[in-house]
């Protein structure tokens, strides 16, 4: 009886250790992805979390439709808290000792202005999704974004706002100490110049800040027939609410920078929202069956509605992915690069997506309206 | 004119929010002469426990009395686990200062983990959006109301420190330790009310904060900080009606480097005009030191 029990225990080992064998000869290749997203650190972590949510659910999806053979993604998560030094940290450390065949995100452009340069001169391409500053793929040949810069989507909203109301005046307000709205600031101010609509009064503000009455009080006198301001979404939801409580009223347009769509505007904002304006590469109704499968899984898995830079955080995965499939491995990161480079028409949850010569995303802007509290599409 | 007289009430307003908070810090700093740099995290936990309460769908006041409460209980624990605990072990004044920043960081890591690092309102209500318009000048019912409630706080304040007899061991203990315990004043006990004072101070600010700019959230404390020494300062150590001016002072003085100057200035000509303050006056402003002689 004990020697039956012993060959039994016998031949249920060498079974396992036959089918562990099995499993080794079809090993995966991991192919790690470095996600550098703030989750922590205020008006950053709205949208890093979001993004980073998105980017690990794309990952998902890519290893568990095999499109990839035996190659697995692993996605590697760091926080940054916003701050560039962490960023910088954080790059060095996924780079040097995990050895990410790419880097996704940072979230903020300052950040990418500080971290960049060292995935550059490792060569390890970077996807950003939230970078909408000019000037961040400049940085070098491996830098890369699926977030359009401001300057590709704003003086399409302006153009339609000038020939649906016909302003003739603006006033600017914009965080002084951000990277990102400085730039937003320069975009909004030339695409104002350029359809001639005169700027009344320019504020600024400052990171931080919660109490903006003072430079609205000063906006309210100049009595400008748009306010476009230059902030992030949770910034730009008390600007709009305060501008609206101090009693500049809705003869005033409001509209914002790329960066302050975040389903939290509305709801900072409340009813003081309705109607904020501002250009965008997706919106979450955007009618297109893979942005229709993202919003679905995203709200499944995370119990709530992904924004724009998820998407494009989502997008990025799915660019990265396509183009570890065409390169046919990690192992020489120029070929890698060179493929990340020929995106072209990607069927995406934004669209048909590509990259241009100087890696900058070619993508359709649409203009939203917030309406009820949602960001909605604008009628002509 | 009409924006003169309201950038007057936009600088009154935020100054209201100063006012409270740096009452609590005078008593800490001032009074107790601790430096405890939590007061900001017991601000920030007050708007948390006022927005938790709001939540629940408690009336305004109550929420606000929660908010008062937790904060007052949040700087009972600080002593009891800090300064008491290095007093007693006889540790330099230093110590307490670093033990306290941490233990701000530890509550703003538990703020981020229990809320989550977004952003975040209290509830909407109609009552937010009631406001008037005065000659060209907008008031928000609301404004109203956070400025009476700081003037009820601090008259509430006043009251205490003058007739109870909290009050008379809270500022014999400030006078001197040593005099307290020889003429029979418990001074542990009064350091923990001072501590729960203080601490409820900054918790009502919080929430009074968190209404009128809409934002609740687990770094609003450190600002802050920064604002409710600077307002001490300004005000005189441990001098509470120089608290109360001191804040609405920096409101005003913010909000003007703004209208008159540039945004980009705000904090430059507000730090900088209270530099300058300090070179002429380096006691502060209204400071007597009365209170410490009493």
């Amino acid at each position: 009886m004990k020697r039956a029990m012993f060959t039994l225990l016998l031949s249920v080992a060498v079974a396992a250790g036959a089918s562990m064998t099995e499993r080794s000869a079809r090993a995966e290749t991991p192919v790690k992805i470095g996600i550098v997203q703030a989750t922590s650190g205020g008006s950053a972590a709205l949208y890093g979390l979001m993004q980073k949510n998105a980017a690990e659910l794309a990952i998902e999806e890519v290893n568990a439709s095999g499109s990839l053979g035996d190659f697995k993604l692993v996605g590697i998560h760091q926080d940054d808290g916003g701050d560039r030094g962490q960023s910088v940290n954080i790059f060095q450390r996924l780079i040097n000792q995990e050895k990410v065949s790419v880097l996704l995100g940072p979230t903020l452009t300052t950040s990418a202005f500080a971290a960049d340069p060292i995935a550059q001169k490792a060569q390890v391409p970077v996807i950003a999704s939230s970078n909408t500053a000019p000037g961040v793929p400049d940085i070098g040949d491996y830098i890369f974004r699926t977030s359009p810069p401001e300057s590709m989507v704003f003086p399409g909203v302006l153009a339609y706002v000038k020939k649906k109301f016909s302003p003739k005046s603006a006033a600017q307000i914009y965080g002084i100490d951000d990277a990102l709205m400085k730039a937003a600031y320069a975009v909004h101010k030339k695409a104002l110049d350029a359809e001639g609509i005169k700027i009344v009064a320019t504020e600024t503000f400052q990171k931080g800040d919660v109490d903006y009455s003072a430079q609205l009080t000063k906006i309210k006198a100049a009595n400008p027939d748009i306010l476009v301001i230059g902030g992030l979404a949770e910034e730009t939801a008390n600007i709009v609410r305060q501008a609206r409580q101090l009693g500049i009223g809705p003869s005033t347009m409001v509209l914002g920078a790329n960066a302050a769509i975040s389903t939290k505007l509305a709801e900072l904002a409340g009813a003081a929202a309705e109607g904020f304006t501002v250009g965008s590469s997706w919106f979450i109704q955007f009618d297109n069956p893979k942005n229709k499968a993202f919003v679905a899984a995203y709200r499944k898995k995370y119990n709530s509605d992904p924004d724009t830079f998820a998407a494009q955080a989502y997008t990025s995965v799915y660019v990265f992915a396509a183009a570890l499939k065409r390169a046919g491995g990690i192992s020489d990161s120029k070929k890698l690069r060179d493929a990340i480079a020929e995106t072209k028409d990607l069927d995406s949850n934004i669209g048909p997506f590509s990259f241009d010569a100087n890696r900058e995303p070619v993508i359709v802007p649409k203009v939203l309206i917030v309406k009820d509290g949602k960001f909605t599409l604008a009628t002509d | 004119m009409s924006t003169f007289l309201q950038q007057v009430v936009n600088g009154i307003s935020l100054g209201s929010t100063y006012a409270v908070f740096a009452m609590g810090c005078t008593l800490i700093f001032g009074v107790l002469n601790i430096v405890n740099m939590a007061q900001g995290a017991f601000f920030m936990g007050g708007a948390y426990f006022g927005l938790e309460a709001a939540r629940m769908g408690l009336p305004a006041p109550l929420a606000l009395l929660v908010a008062l409460i937790g904060g007052g209980v949040l700087g009972m624990l600080a002593d009891l686990v800090v300064f008491r605990t290095l007093r007693a072990r006889g540790g330099h004044r230093w110590m307490g200062l670093v033990a306290s920043l941490a233990l701000a960081r530890m509550m703003v890591g538990i703020a981020q983990e229990v809320f989550g690092t977004q952003v975040q309102r209290y509830p909407q209500s109609t009552f937010l959006d009631v406001a008037f318009e005065i000659g060209g000048v907008r008031i928000q019912l609301l404004q109203v109301v956070i400025l009476i409630v700081s003037v009820v706080l601090m008259a509430l304040l006043a009251l205490t420190l003058q007739r109870t007899s909290i009050g008379r061991a809270i500022r014999t203990v400030a006078f001197n330790e040593d005099v307290a315990r020889i003429v029979g004043v418990p001074v542990g006990r009064t350091m923990l009310a001072t501590f729960f004072l203080a601490g409820a101070l900054a918790g009502a600010s919080g929430m009074l904060l968190g209404n009128l700019f809409n934002v609740v959230s687990p770094f609003m404390g450190e600002q802050m900080l920064v604002k409710g020494l600077t307002v001490i300062i300004l005000g005189g150590l441990g001098n509470v009606p120089g608290a109360v001016a001191g804040g609405f002072l920096l409101g005003l003085i913010e909000v003007f480097s703004v209208a008159y100057v540039s945004s980009s200035f705000r904090d430059a000509i507000g730090f900088g005009l209270i530099f300058l303050i300090l070179l002429v006056k380096p006691t502060g402003l209204f400071s007597r030191f009365e209170e410490r002689q009493a």
